[in-house]
């Protein structure tokens, strides 16, 4: 299947000088959630803009849908709805207004069953008709994301969605966007809170100083990158390892009464049977023991600074 | 055409004006009838007809052309400046729309609003002083065709302008000046020679003259040669926005 976005060979050099992508060759997926993730000022935003048509493209192409952005921007931009990460909004509309307003500009006729729905998916049916100056931030988001939505796109992007959210609104902000992705839409995300991408994301794309790092499965990006932890409870405190165990990667915490031993999750023998019988041979007992993967926080950090 | 969205952009900018209609016909309205009674009334009074038309009568077409002017400026100016201030102008340029369709709608806007307001202007004068309209038809002709090219000055300036000092310069300093000097209040056959010449470099003597032909049949300068400069004046307004959206002038980066 043809890719619903394809980016080739995407620069941007603001007019100050800074070079804020270098080449990108990235493809989104019909109906996938992609997410974006990469330290502040790596770029995320600089991408979606060019996507979205408000920064030019210093070069290079972008073919949504395969109309190209710039050459049949109309009908690229028909498919597109985005939200800003800046909150703006203008003050003196009512919700149900800026809705409205939003779907005709996009060249759709007025449909208010539509924007009902969308505003009651939202929780803004309640404040149809309230001015968005009197509204929280919280709910300027959703409004923001109503409007992303009155066109009825068949993409979505959502610049750091979340940042500055109540609990509430992410919930229900991932209930909409997954309800859109069963529906066939395409969303593509950037965050900031990595647990969300974890959470939420089909693939992931790793960006940082204008360069994609990486873009993978986020279960493969887990299985390839995932270190994963054994914490050995012990019923008795230990004075210090015993050199038998000092070829395995082994720590003892400082109250001597768990032992942490990290390995690879993708390799076959993780050297868990083989510890947990030299622990035996020692005559060391366990009370518990637990296994945790690594976050992709962790897996991160480490690509990050790998980069550097 | 995308019609649905001009219509929501030209809605959404005369929902705007609703909003401060008040203040938007009142001050207009107040400042012209303060025009009437001091120029028309207190010194007209004392004045010579000109061209056989009475002072208070002879300044009617200039008043309504500085409202004209001032008002379609600020309009669109303003409609365009605040959602770049705000940030909301993201939206515009991320839809689906040519640069026509967004010019269609905030300059429709403006110069709907202000061709409304010189009509409003035109019936307080008509408090002040008996009027007469030879040619009604070019009356109307100009007066849009002057709303449509000064709301598109407007929106060009809205989009050069980075902070609201330079939003209320160019009326002020530009405009405001351009318009006194253009005939509103004399006409140029009475300056010296020298500053007549000087003058017709006044776009501004362009539209007055021919408005005021409109309303008494008598002019400055030849009505042809008034339309071409008006649309002269347009086609180059044109030409810079059609320049202003191919390159993203101030509005991308
Ligand atoms: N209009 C601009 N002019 C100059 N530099 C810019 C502009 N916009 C963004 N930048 C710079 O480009 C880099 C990438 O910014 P951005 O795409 O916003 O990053 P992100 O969204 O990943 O935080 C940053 O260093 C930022 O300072
Ligand atoms: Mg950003």
């Amino acid at each position: 299947m043809h890719p619903v976005i394809s980016v080739s060979r995407l620069s941007k050099t603001y007019a100050s000088g800074h070079v804020a992508l270098k080449a990108i060759d990235l493809e989104i997926r019909r109906g996938e959630i992609f997410a974006l993730l990469g330290p502040n000022g790596a770029g995320k935003t600089t991408l979606i803009s060019i996507i979205c048509g408000l920064v030019n493209p210093t070069e290079g192409s972008v073919r949504a849908d395969g109309h190209d952005i710039v050459r049949d921007y109309r009908a690229a931009r028909a498919k597109i709805g985005l939200v800003p990460q800046e909150l703006t909004a203008d003050a003196f509309e009512t919700v149900w207004a800026t809705v409205s307003f939003s779907r005709g500009l996009f060249g759709r006729g007025p449909n208010p069953a539509y924007i009902e729905k969308i505003l009651r998916d939202l929780s803004l049916w309640d404040k149809r008709d309230s001015k968005l100056m009197t509204l929280s931030g919280g709910m300027k988001r959703r409004v923001l994301i109503a409007k992303a939505l009155s066109h009825e796109p068949q993409i979505l992007f959502l610049d750091e969605p979340t940042a500055g959210v109540d609990v509430e609104l992410r919930r229900d902000m991932w209930n909409v966007v997954r309800a859109l992705r069963d529906s066939g839409v395409t969303i593509i995300l950037t965050t900031h809170y990595l647990e969300e991408a974890e959470e939420m994301a089909d693939r992931i794309g790793v960006i940082s100083r204008g360069e994609l790092i990486l873009v993978e499965e986020k279960t493969a990006l887990m299985r390839r990158l995932g270190k994963k932890v054994l914490t050995v409870q012990l019923p008795a405190a230990l004075a210090r390892l015993p050199d038998s165990l000092a070829n395995y990667q082994l720590a003892l915490s400082e109250d001597g009464t768990e032992l942490v031993y990290s390995y690879d999750a993708a390799i076959e023998d993780s050297g868990i049977t083989a510890l947990l019988q030299d622990l035996a041979r020692e005559g060391i007992a366990f009370k518990d023991l637990h296994t945790e993967q690594s976050s992709l926080e962790d897996i991160f950090v480490s690509l990050v600074k790998d980069n550097r | 055409m995308n019609f649905h969205a001009i219509r929501a952009i030209y809605v959404f900018e005369m929902a705007r004006a609703g909003r401060t209609l008040l203040q938007s016909v009142v001050s207009p309205v107040l400042s012209t009838s303060l025009y009437f009674v001091v120029f028309g009334s207190a010194i007209g009074s004392r004045m010579a007809d000109i061209d056989g038309v009475s002072y208070g009568a002879f300044i009617v077409p200039g008043l309504i052309m500085l409202t004209l002017l001032m008002q379609s400026i600020s309009n669109a100016s303003f409609a365009i400046y605040f959602p770049r201030f705000t940030g909301t102008i993201y939206e515009v340029l991320s839809a689906p729309v040519s640069f026509v369709e967004i010019l269609t709608g905030y300059v429709g806007a403006a110069a709907t609003k202000s061709v409304i307001l010189g009509l409003i202007i035109l019936a307080t004068a008509a408090v002040f002083v008996p009027l007469q309209i030879n040619h009604p038809i070019w009356m109307l002709g100009f007066l849009v065709l002057t709303a449509v090219t000064f709301s598109l000055f407007g929106f060009i300036i809205g989009i050069w302008a980075d902070g609201f000092e330079k939003l209320q310069l160019v009326p002020l300093l530009i405009v405001t000046p351009l318009t006194f000097l253009g005939g509103s209040f004399y006409s140029i056959d009475m300056l010296p020679p020298l500053w007549r010449t000087v003058t017709l470099f006044n776009p501004v003597v362009y539209l007055i003259s021919g408005f005021r032909w409109s309303f008494y049949g008598v002019s400055d300068v030849s009505i042809g040669v008034s339309l071409t400069m008006t649309l002269a004046f347009l086609a180059l307004c044109l030409i810079t926005v059609w320049w202003i959206f191919r390159t993203g002038y101030r509005l991308k980066s």
